[in-house]
Formats: structure tokens, C-alpha cells, sequence
């Protein structure tokens, strides 16, 4: 019968993570960076897209808009799992995109998180943007910019905010485990990322392993706040 | 005798505004000519940034028309307003100015070169590098003007320009507006404060409730205003 580990198997478990970090353990860098390369990518992705639609939200009147808003809002606390689950459908032998050959591959994993995180850009920017329209709205139609040529200027204008919301984007995709499971398959050196790793290596029993990893991701969602926070600082001195 | 790009004259043919079952204008008749400034006087309330906003096609009458009767094919064009509180990009002070100028299809060259004309004219050349919206309150009015002067409108719309400036700053503005209407602009503008209206009148509209009481050459409305309203207005009582 398994026991809960002791304060000492704790102790010695964190010496034993720090050491893995420290000495930049070949299996855990290879996490590290596949976790990093699979959320940028996704956030790169989601932005492309949730960027523009969350700034024409924010410009465009249209029968139905308040309900497009809800909805988005509502998307923004998408469960991870069903993301995940929806892709692989897509994804898997029998679905409309099997043939691509995609489930279970890093590509696979982007694809999901890119749909988690899209309609929280999406949102985010409406929000940001839609205050900033408020005050812009008649000078701009002063100029003769309709709300098409409003949509990059409100990007322009408003990208020390929306720098923020990327980083929120970011900060949600690096930490989710569920779609990544799903799609990714948590295949060792190929699809491991190190939300997956933890739960696997937690479950497994080997604690030093999973600390380090979880270590790791604090570090990183710990850096990406202060960039947030230097990023608001940065705007408000800028902007005014 | 007119150039053939001018717009002006200005006719508004029973200009009527309700906002929220409310009647904001009811019924204007107004016609304004080419030459010195037209200034929009009346107690607060009586509709004159409403008005403003009309003729300068901001809003939409509820009924009645305004009408561009000179031969210029595109009235738009030749117009620009400035607000009372200036709404300034997040951007450096030149690039606020080469924003409208690109929007009006200027190439890069003849932007540049109205942009430093502009910020001679209202004396920040000094600033063209600084961030918008970090200059002082005269500081940031004095660049709207200098934007909407770029575009070298026939006419300047004005809503309260030096509402909340002071002293000194009203008075660099108003030197600025001088050497426009010098230079051939026609300035339409709103203002609460007499003293600027004596100074920079050529004629006098005076609003009261929504409706226009007086329309007349600035000497004669101040010698001796022909309705009881505007004497009372005159002589600084509170009328509303």
C-alpha cells in the first residue's frame, strides 16, 4: 500500500528537482522548449485571427452583436477538454481531416490550443478596443476613416493593451493539460509537453521529475506577469 | 469670382435634431458665407455642438438638410473639425499629423511637408518626436488645430476649442485661429465666453433653446441685439 510521501521524501524530491534544473537535464530542456514552441506557436496562430475579429467587434454595429459578444465572453471559459476533444474528432483516422495524418503530433497540440485561446484574444481585444473607440469614434469619421480603415488603427493604438492580452493568451495555453493530452498523446520525446509531464510523472510516483517541471512553468508564468506588468507601466508612461 | 474648389456657401435648410424623444434643434435656417469667422454663441444647452456636428455631417439631421452649395464635388474633403477635448492617437506628435494627411491619399513627401508647416504655424516644432498625449492640455489643442489645419480645409469647424485652457493657452490658440482666418479659412466655432466671440466674430449666430434668434454682422449683434433673449445674454444674466 502506497504511502503519501513524508516531509523528508519532499525535502529530498526538491533538492533533487533544483538539481535537474540547474544542471539542464537533457529530457527536461527538450519539455521545456517543445512547451514553449507548441503555446507561441498557438498564440501566434489564435492572434492572427482573435485579434482583427475582437477589434471589428469592437468598431461594427450589427443586428446580433450583443449576442456575438455573450457568446465570445462564454467561449473565453472554454474547458480545455472539450477543445481538446473537438480537435481530435477533426483529427482522428476517421474524421473530416484524418487524412493530414495530424493526431498526435505537435502540430495537433497547436491546432487545439490555438482554439482555446482565440476566443479569449478575441474578447480581450473587443474590450480594450471598444473603450478606445468611444473616444475616437467622431474624430476619425472627421477624417473620413470608416470603421474598416478604424480596425488596424485601434491595433496600432492600442498595442501596448493588447501586448497584455497576448501574454494572458499565452499564460492560459502554457498552463492547460487537458488539451494537450487529448490531441498530443503525451508521447515521450515527441509530443511531452510539461503540463502532460507533470501529471504523468506525478502519477508515475517520480516527484523530482515533476517538481522540476512545475518549478520550471512557475518561473515561466511568474515571468510573464512581470512582462505584463512592465508592459502596463511602459503604456501608461507612453500613451498618457 | 470663387475658386472651383470651394464649398462654401453653406445653406441649412430646417435643421431639426431629437435625441431620445428629446428635441435638441427645432428648426434652423442658417446660411454662411465665405470670410470671417462664424461664431455660435447661447447659453449651455441651446444645441450649439449639435449644431456644429450637423453642418459638419457628424450627425444626421432627424430632418430638414445641409447643403454645400459651391461647386466642389466632395464637400467632405474640404471640411475638418476640432473638438473641445482633443482626441489625440497614441502616437508621436508628427505622426498625428501625417495620419489624416495619408487617410486623404498625400504621399509621404507632401505629408511631411504640411506636417512641418502645421507645427510652425502653432509653434511646437520642438515636439514633433514626443508622445501625443504627454503634452500639456494647450499643448495638445494646439496640435489638433495644427492637424486639422494640415488638411487645409475651406472650413474649420471649432467646438469650444479653449473650453478648458487657460488664459495663456486660450490666447495662443486664438492667435493661431487669427492667422487661419487670415490665410482664408473659414472658422465656424462655438464658444461660451463673450470676450472671444467679440474678438474673433465677423458674424453672430446666436442659439437659444434649439432655436437660432439671431443671425447678424458681430458688430451690430453686440451694439444692439434685436431679441430680448440675446440682450439678456448680453448682459451676462442667466439665460437657458
Amino acid at each position: 500500500m502506497a504511502s503519501l510521501p513524508g516531509m523528508n521524501d519532499l525535502t529530498s524530491a526538491l533538492g533533487q528537482a533544483l538539481g535537474l534544473v540547474a544542471g539542464g537535464d537533457a529530457a527536461l530542456g527538450h519539455i521545456v522548449l517543445l512547451s514553449l514552441r507548441v503555446s507561441l506557436t498557438a498564440v501566434g496562430l489564435a492572434a492572427l485571427v482573435g485579434l482583427p475579429l475582437g477589434a471589428l467587434l469592437a468598431v461594427a454595429r450589427f443586428p446580433g452583436r450583443g449576442g456575438v459578444v455573450v457568446a465570445l465572453n462564454a467561449l473565453m471559459g472554454l474547458p480545455p477538454v472539450v477543445a481538446g476533444l473537438l480537435i481530435y474528432i477533426l483529427l482522428s483516422r476517421s474524421g473530416p481531416l484524418g487524412s493530414l495524418g495530424l493526431l498526435f503530433t505537435p502540430t495537433a497540440m497547436v491546432i487545439a490550443q490555438a482554439l482555446l485561446i482565440a476566443p479569449i484574444l478575441a474578447a480581450l481585444t473587443r474590450q480594450v478596443l471598444e473603450a478606445m473607440w468611444e473616444e475616437y469614434a467622431e474624430q476619425l469619421r472627421s477624417f473620413g476613416a470608416g470603421p474598416w480603415r478604424a480596425v488596424p488603427t485601434l491595433l496600432w493604438d492600442g498595442r501596448f493593451a493588447l501586448l497584455t492580452v497576448l501574454l494572458a493568451g499565452f499564460g492560459r495555453a502554457s498552463a492547460e493539460v487537458g488539451a494537450v493530452m487529448i490531441v498530443g498523446g503525451n508521447i515521450e520525446g515527441f509530443t511531452r509537453v510539461m503540463t502532460t509531464a507533470i501529471a504523468l510523472e506525478t502519477s508515475k510516483g517520480d516527484l523530482p521529475l515533476a517538481l522540476a517541471l512545475g518549478l520550471v512553468l512557475m518561473a515561466i508564468v511568474l515571468t510573464v506577469n512581470a512582462l505584463a506588468q512592465g508592459l502596463r507601466d511602459l503604456a501608461a508612461r507612453q500613451a498618457g | 469670382m470663387r475658386a472651383p474648389e470651394a464649398i462654401l456657401p453653406l445653406r441649412a435648410e430646417g435643421l431639426r435634431f431629437s435625441a431620445g424623444g428629446v428635441g435638441v434643434l427645432q428648426g434652423i435656417d442658417l446660411a454662411i458665407e465665405a470670410g470671417r469667422p462664424t461664431l455660435v454663441i447661447g447659453p449651455n444647452g441651446a444645441g450649439k455642438s449639435v449644431l456644429l456636428r450637423l453642418l459638419h455631417g457628424l450627425l444626421a439631421p432627424t430632418s430638414g438638410r445641409v447643403a454645400w452649395d459651391g461647386p466642389a464635388p466632395d464637400p467632405r474633403r474640404h471640411q475638418a473639425m476640432v473638438f473641445q477635448r482633443p482626441v489625440l492617437l497614441r502616437r508621436s506628435v508628427l505622426a498625428n499629423l501625417r495620419y489624416p494627411l495619408a487617410l486623404a491619399g498625400l504621399d509621404r513627401a507632401e505629408q511631411d511637408a504640411r506636417a512641418a508647416e502645421a507645427l510652425a504655424l502653432v509653434g511646437l516644432a520642438p515636439l514633433a518626436d514626443r508622445p501625443a498625449r504627454r503634452l500639456s492640455g494647450g499643448e495638445q489643442q494646439r496640435l489638433a488645430l495644427a492637424r486639422a489645419a494640415a488638411l487645409r480645409p475651406e472650413v474649420l469647424f471649432l467646438d469650444e476649442p479653449c473650453a478648458s485652457l487657460d488664459p495663456a493657452a486660450t490666447r495662443a490658440v486664438e492667435e493661431t485661429l487669427q492667422a487661419l482666418a487670415a490665410r482664408g479659412t473659414k472658422l465656424v466655432m462655438t464658444t461660451h465666453d463673450l470676450g472671444q466671440a467679440r474678438r474673433l466674430a465677423g458674424d453672430i449666430a446666436f442659439l437659444h433653446r434649439g432655436r437660432l434668434l439671431e443671425h447678424a454682422p458681430a458688430a451690430r449683434f453686440f451694439a444692439s441685439p434685436a431679441t430680448a433673449e440675446a440682450a439678456a445674454f448680453l448682459r451676462g444674466e442667466l439665460v437657458w
